[in-house]
């Protein structure tokens, strides 16, 4: 095992994250500022509660969700897909690494700046909104796990991507639909039965109600079922990941 | 000498169905500076990339320092260096820092003293903290062969590292890879100036269609390829060849004579030339002798080729 390797990749990734340190905290933080703005204050002070939780309160989870979901696609298809784009991936194809270490190396480097994202937005929301965090180990722990999966999804778009705008493709038709319909901003039980049953085939669903009941204790599908759909979803990502590395696909001719 | 390198069997057919290489062999000895010539497309940067990991090989074995590089890739690539033809780097990042990079990656523990030697032996050392995107064309060729050096490699592949490069590059290039073959750094490069490989090279590989049409001692390849003129310079200038000189090879060249014979045969014919020349009268004032450059060589060999395919 090439640690060196690993380690090399890592740093040098968040070398560039550090670098574009500005960009990369103060838009999630003036982004999300302004959905508490509009949904926490100006919409929210219209609904009095959804499940026993002030409405302010109750988008915090769906919220960071939504950030480190998007940062940690757009960060790990980055991530691989700029060395293909300026061709020096040739240095890693002929490095005594195996893509086993390639992966930990960008998709550790991914996750690591989604959850700084993430946990700096939940910070902001501190300032908008009083609440407390009932389970903050779970909580921890969804986030984690949310920042990689995530990361892995995202390093399979970059490896697939051929240019730029496919690149935005994914992330822009289906990652960003998918949370926003995943009730980031709402329960689920406030839909109509027929859309309550459609929601429960977006995998999202699952990942944002087990992280809100990380906070709240109250949850739109048992944790069990949140806890499976996220080690479903790395595991099918990890797979595509194993598949693309034995073929070379779009990597190695 | 041993091989550090053995190609074996070496085919390559791209997706579209292109076959790049045809069943290539190829021993690289240690130590010794090997130069690949061949046209455009015929398959100098394939076989490099087929060697170094870049591309997967259709078929056939590579072995490098006694290591699969397949099977044992850590340690047979642990030995590479590769310098690409094409320009590829980060442009936002510190030359510094893509050079660190590239030590890393290759399971290296840091060690900037080493870097520091290499970077000023490529008259680097003062650009360290400049992004790479500020350089000039031959400075980021600087930065790539830096990079490629930075793990300290046992073999350093050099794809037509002189493109668009200006004198003074190539001759600093050319000082650090001298300075390389005596450290024991065994180097493959493809190159389109023959002058170059004529210069600094040990053997030639001529590489055509996909085939390696030979690996040659540069010396012995020249002597036995070779086409020699003799000049001979007249006192007096002739308008036209004298009937008794009439079946040798001759051209009237300015104030003189050529004569091209072929070092290869058993007589060459200069002798009986001489005396016959002496017979016509003709007065020679000099002589000189011109050997083929490897160019010539080369531009007649792949001419054979692609005339028989």
């Amino acid at each position: 095992m090439n640690f060196q390797a690993m380690k090399t990749i890592y740093i040098f990734e968040m070398a560039r994250f550090f670098r574009t340190l500005t960009q990369s905290f103060i838009s999630p933080v003036i982004s999300t500022s302004l959905y508490f703005v509009v949904f926490g204050t100006a919409i929210g002070s219209r609904i009095e509660s959804v499940e026993g939780v002030g409405y302010g309160a109750f988008i915090v989870p769906g919220l960071v969700m939504l950030s480190v979901m998007t940062q940690a696609t757009s960060n790990a298809s980055f991530g691989i897909y700029f060395p293909k784009f300026t061709g020096t991936i040739y240095e890693l194809l002929s490095a005594p690494v195996s893509f086993f270490e390639i992966t930990v190396g960008y998709v550790g480097a991914a996750a690591t700046k989604a959850m700084f994202i993430g946990l700096v937005i939940l910070a902001t929301s501190f300032l908008f909104v009083d609440f407390t965090i009932e389970h903050p180990i779970a909580m921890i722990a969804f986030l984690t796990l949310t920042c990689l999966s995530f990361s892995l999804l995202g390093f399979i778009i970059g490896i697939w991507a051929g240019n730029f705008e496919q690149l935005q493709l994914i992330p822009l038709l289906i990652i960003t639909p998918l949370v926003f319909l995943g009730g980031s901003f709402y329960s689920v039980t406030m839909l109509p039965p027929i859309w309550q049953t459609i929601t429960m085939f977006n995998p999202v669903v699952y990942l944002i109600s087990g992280f809100r009941w990380s906070f709240f204790g109250t949850a739109d599908v048992s944790i069990g079922l949140s806890l499976f759909a996220i080690a479903l979803f790395t595991c099918v990502c990890l797979g595509i990941i194993a598949w693309i590395f034995r073929t070379g696909w779009r990597i190695r001719q | 000498m041993k091989n550090i390198v053995e190609v074996r069997s070496l085919t390559k057919t791209y997706e579209g169905g292109f076959e790049a290489l045809k069943s290539v062999d190829l021993d690289i000895k240690q130590g010794e500076i090997i130069a690949l010539l061949g046209p455009n497309g015929a398959g100098k940067t394939t076989i490099i990339s087929s060697i170094c990991g870049i591309t997967r090989a259709t078929s056939g074995t590579i072995n490098i320092g006694g290591h699969d590089n397949v099977t044992a890739f850590r340690a047979a690539r642990n030995l590479v260096g590769l310098v690409p033809q094409e320009i590829n780097l980060e442009p936002f990042e510190k030359v510094i820092n893509t050079v660190r990079f590239s030590r890393g990656l290759f399971g290296k523990a840091p060690n900037d003293a080493y870097l520091e030697t290499v970077l000023k032996s490529l008259s680097l050392w003062d650009k360290k903290d400049a992004k790479v995107m500020t350089l000039s064309g031959g400075m980021k060729r600087r930065v790539l062969i830096a990079k490629a050096l930075a793990h300290e490699p046992r073999v350093l592949f050099l794809d037509e590292p002189t493109a668009g490069v200006d004198v003074e590059l190539r001759k600093d290039m050319w000082n650090v890879v001298a300075q390389l073959k005596e450290d024991g750094v065994t180097i493959i490069l493809t190159t389109h100036y023959i002058e170059e490989a004529e210069a600094i090279a040990d053997r030639i590989g001529v590489i055509a269609s996909g085939e390696i049409l030979l690996v040659e001692d540069k010396a012995d390849l020249m002597a036995r390829m070779g086409q020699k003129t003799l000049k001979v310079d007249l006192a007096e200038p002739i308008s036209s060849i004298p009937k008794g000189l009439s079946g040798y090879d001759l051209t009237i060249e300015g104030e003189g004579l050529l004569y091209s014979y072929d070092t290869k045969t058993d007589r060459t014919g200069i002798t009986s030339l001489l005396a016959d020349l002496q017979k016509a009268g003709l007065k020679m004032t000099d002589l000189q002798t011109r050997q083929s450059s490897l160019e010539e060589i080369f531009v007649s060999l792949v001419a054979d080729k692609e005339g028989a395919a």
